[in-house]
């Protein structure tokens, strides 16, 4: 009985993430056909083997979406949501490369401080959202809204007025060169580098997931976002909960972009990737606010990322095609999620109505 | 117990003379201080004809989007997919525009906007899912749609109904705009004279009777239908009950999966127009990610306006000024700094005098340091102005949330027949 049971909790576990897959492949063909072009070619496309360059790319876009969705899991664990990954990041990133860009400490020393420096601004930031939520019962939703277009306003007006004139645009002062990660080169040299920085992520998943799964906080994070008033009756303070929370939650987003700031954008500017904290909150309801999901989840959207951009050279369809997947897996998954729950309790249901059915002296107990 | 009743409802109704009383009063003494502000400055733009005009057209998108959010949030289901509805209505816009004219086009605007509704209720309501989980998903497929569709059915238009491109549509047919004749000329006229107090309200009549796009005056309309609906008729009595008590509306024979179904399909339906009017009036056609944003504006203004029309009203308008000042010269803007200075210290007395000293205290501080801004400096950073309506609406919401109160089963799943 034991194996049958696991087999189905299994079965049931992998099924909600298996129908999400196929109805967005569904949906996706459908656009695409919609669109005139041709779906094989489009399958083709993005089913090839990636090539070395794409496979260190893919390592490193992971890595990245990984933080920032690990940041939302963070908040959503105890039913917060922090929309404003966005902005604790841009603001988090932007004054990291001034200060490692200004170099007051030697080498690696200046990378160390400038990354603690992102985790204090990105923790500090959300830590705004937490406590006006805590002492003006300010909804975080909005004020993290609000906070993301100051924070992008801000890095803005300070990056146009004391940046350094770059081409077009403007950026930071460049790190000193001592403070470059060279990486790890598994392919050959054109193929580009895995940021040595990926390891943050590596770090932040262990140390979170411990953290979550194996620490009195932990279970109190989790207590509370399953069942407050259950929470607060054992004890739990809740409104320094999401104080902390948000602290952590916005320290984690403060990492996202460091693995490429040392890895070679070595200045904020123009080309600084945007959109990462969205697209983390959706990895993170992908993954269901568990390090291993959501792993898969960042993988799966970083390998979308980074094949979708041959197609409009090959097949003539815009890559913006996969933002279409990407957000039907999410939804998909979620429904699936909800389906297959239901599902389950309604066969649990039936199967304890026939257990006690064939046993009439149970009855007394079960009534 | 008839002459209790009677007693009450007297009180009631002397209480809400009293503050429509106060809210005449307010709307008085800002108009006096703006008017005051201006002719101190000489900073004529910050209520000219122009700049009201440009507010009233950054305000509709918003305003449409944070009806929209006060129909779904009303009905107990949190739609923060408005932005991914707003974008669906800006392509349906362009698309229906293009082929049959701009008043299929607002309709095919609406429709898109509804489809992206649909999806929401389908997965909120019939799927039990997390609200702002399928919000966000929502946001994501229609911006990745949009762009994807834009590419597909934009790229190679051209001719006298549009001119197309890989993530734009341009030169679309415009609704009809309408002018009065007599009344236009005169308050403009007169708002040109920069009289103390006259010229201010000339500027408004004046921006409100030249050339309005028919579509501007559906928006204020819908907004008193809105409220009418929602708070006059018993169809609105049910649906905000399902909002506050699904399982107690339930109990009383109301279909709640329709009530829900119905305002968030409205709710679609609106962001949709939002969409529509970004396309069609804001700006000379359609590109991509063309809602940048006001959707969570709109939730945003919709919250700031404790979930009721006139608030939500105004909430749009303030975001919408702000927004148009950034088309505005540097002279006005600084000009903004010294009424928003008086305001928060004025507000600051006001909280002082009701002896809540700390909130009077920190609005204090905040109104001296815009006055000493304003005396120190001579200009703004245009990048600045843009932070404004957030930072107010932080403040604002730091200040008067307390009193705001959403819809009690506002974001929580209802699952018909399972009321614990």
């Amino acid at each position: 009985m034991k194996p049958a049971v696991l087999a189905r909790k299994v079965g049931q576990a992998l099924l909600a993430p298996l129908i999400a897959v196929v109805v967005a492949v569904l949906v996706t063909s459908v656009v695409v056909v919609v669109a005139g072009a041709s779906v094989s070619e489009f399958w083709d496309v993005m089913t090839q083997p990636p090539s070395s360059r794409n496979m260190v790319n893919i390592v490193n876009q992971s890595s990245m979406i990984f933080l920032a969705a690990l940041a939302a899991a963070i908040g959503f664990r105890m039913n917060l949501f922090n929309i404003g990954i966005e902005g604790q990041y841009t603001l988090a990133s932007f004054t990291a490369a001034v200060v490692a860009g200004m170099a007051w400490f030697p080498g690696k020393l200046n990378i160390l401080v400038a990354v603690v420096v992102a985790m204090v601004v990105g923790a500090l930031w959300a830590g705004i959202a937490g406590v006006l939520k805590v002492t003006r019962g300010v909804s975080e939703v909005i004020s993290t809204i609000m906070l993301n277009a100051i924070a992008g306003t801000l890095v803005g007006y300070l990056l146009s007025n004391h940046g350094q004139q770059y081409g077009q645009g403007r950026r930071t002062t460049p790190i000193p060169e001592s403070s470059q990660l060279a990486g790890w080169t598994p392919f050959a040299e054109k193929d580009g580098a895995i940021w040595t920085l990926v390891l943050l992520a590596v770090l932040a998943g262990v140390g979170i997931s411990f953290l979550i799964n194996r620490t009195r906080f932990g279970f109190d994070l989790r207590a509370t976002g399953m069942n407050e008033p259950a929470a607060v009756a054992s004890g739990v303070n809740v409104k320094r909960m999401v104080v902390i929370s948000m602290l952590l939650s916005g320290a984690i987003a403060g990492l996202i972009w460091m693995p490429a700031l040392f890895g070679g954008a070595d200045y904020y500017g123009p080309p600084f990737q945007r959109t990462l904290g969205f697209t983390g909150i959706a990895v993170a309801l992908l993954g269901r606010n568990r390090p291993l999901g959501i792993f898969f989840g960042a993988v799966l959207f970083a390998w979308l990322n980074e094949q979708a951009n041959p197609l409009a050279l090959v097949a003539d369809i815009s890559p913006s095609v996969v933002q279409i997947t990407q957000g039907v897996v999410v939804l998909a998954v979620v429904i699936a999620y909800e389906v297959v729950r239901r599902w389950a309790a309604a066969a649990e249901q039936r199967a304890l109505r026939k257990a006690l059915d064939e046993q009439p002296t149970a009855e007394g107990v079960a009534a | 117990m008839s002459s209790v009743m009677s007693v009450t409802a007297a009180r009631r109704e002397e209480a809400a003379q009293k503050r429509t009383r106060m809210y005449y009063l307010i709307g008085l003494v800002a108009l006096v201080s703006v008017a005051l502000v201006r002719v101190l400055t000489g900073a004529h733009e910050i209520d000219s004809q122009g700049s009201l005009r440009a507010a009233i057209v950054a305000t509709c998108p918003i305003l449409l989007a944070a009806l929209g959010g006060l129909w779904s949030e009303r009905s107990g289901v949190v739609n923060i997919g408005l932005e991914g509805q707003i974008l669906l209505g800006t392509w349906g816009a362009a698309f229906f525009t293009y082929y049959y004219g701009p008043y299929i086009g607002l309709l095919g605007a609406v429709l898109f906007g509804m489809a992206g509704g649909l999806i929401h209720a389908l997965a909120t309501v019939t799927f039990g899912v997390d609200h702002i989980v399928s919000g966000v998903a929502l946001n994501v497929i229609a911006l990745g749609l949009t762009t994807f569709l834009a590419e597909a059915f934009f790229a190679d238009l051209d001719s006298k109904f549009g001119h197309g491109g890989a993530q734009q549509l341009t030169g679309l047919q415009k609704p009809f705009t309408i002018t009065i004749p007599g009344v236009s000329d005169f308050t403009s006229d007169l708002a040109a004279k920069h009289w103390f107090l006259v010229s201010d309200v000339a500027a408004f009549i004046a921006a409100v009777t030249t050339s309005v796009s028919i579509v501007t005056v559906v928006v204020f309309v819908l907004v008193a239908v809105t409220g009418w609906v929602l708070w006059r008729t018993r169809f609105g009595l049910r649906l905000r009950s399902c909002g506050e008590n699904p399982y107690a509306a339930e109990s009383l024979g109301v279909n709640v999966r329709f009530y829900k179904y119905v305002a968030v399909l409205i709710s679609g339906g609106l962001a949709g127009l939002g969409g529509g009017y970004l396309a069609l009036v804001s700006s000379p056609g359609f590109h991509t990610n063309q809602a940048n944003g006001r959707g969570y504006i709109g939730l945003a203004a919709m919250i700031f306006g404790n979930w009721r029309p006139g608030g939500v009203l105004l909430g749009s308008g303030m975001f919408g000024y702000t927004d148009s000042l950034r088309l505005r010269d540097p002279a006005t803007i600084h000009a903004m700094l010294l009424l928003v200075g008086a305001w928060l210290i004025a507000f600051a007395a006001y909280k002082l005098w009701r002896r809540q000293t700390r909130s009077g205290i920190v609005l204090g501080v905040f109104g001296l340091f815009f006055l000493v801004w304003f005396l120190t400096t001579d200009e703004v950073p245009v990048d600045l102005t843009s932070m404004t309506p957030y930072l107010v609406t932080l403040l604002v919401l730091a200040f008067a949330s307390q009193r705001l109160r959403m819809p009690a089963a506002d974001g929580q799943v209802y699952r018909k027949g399972s009321v614990g």
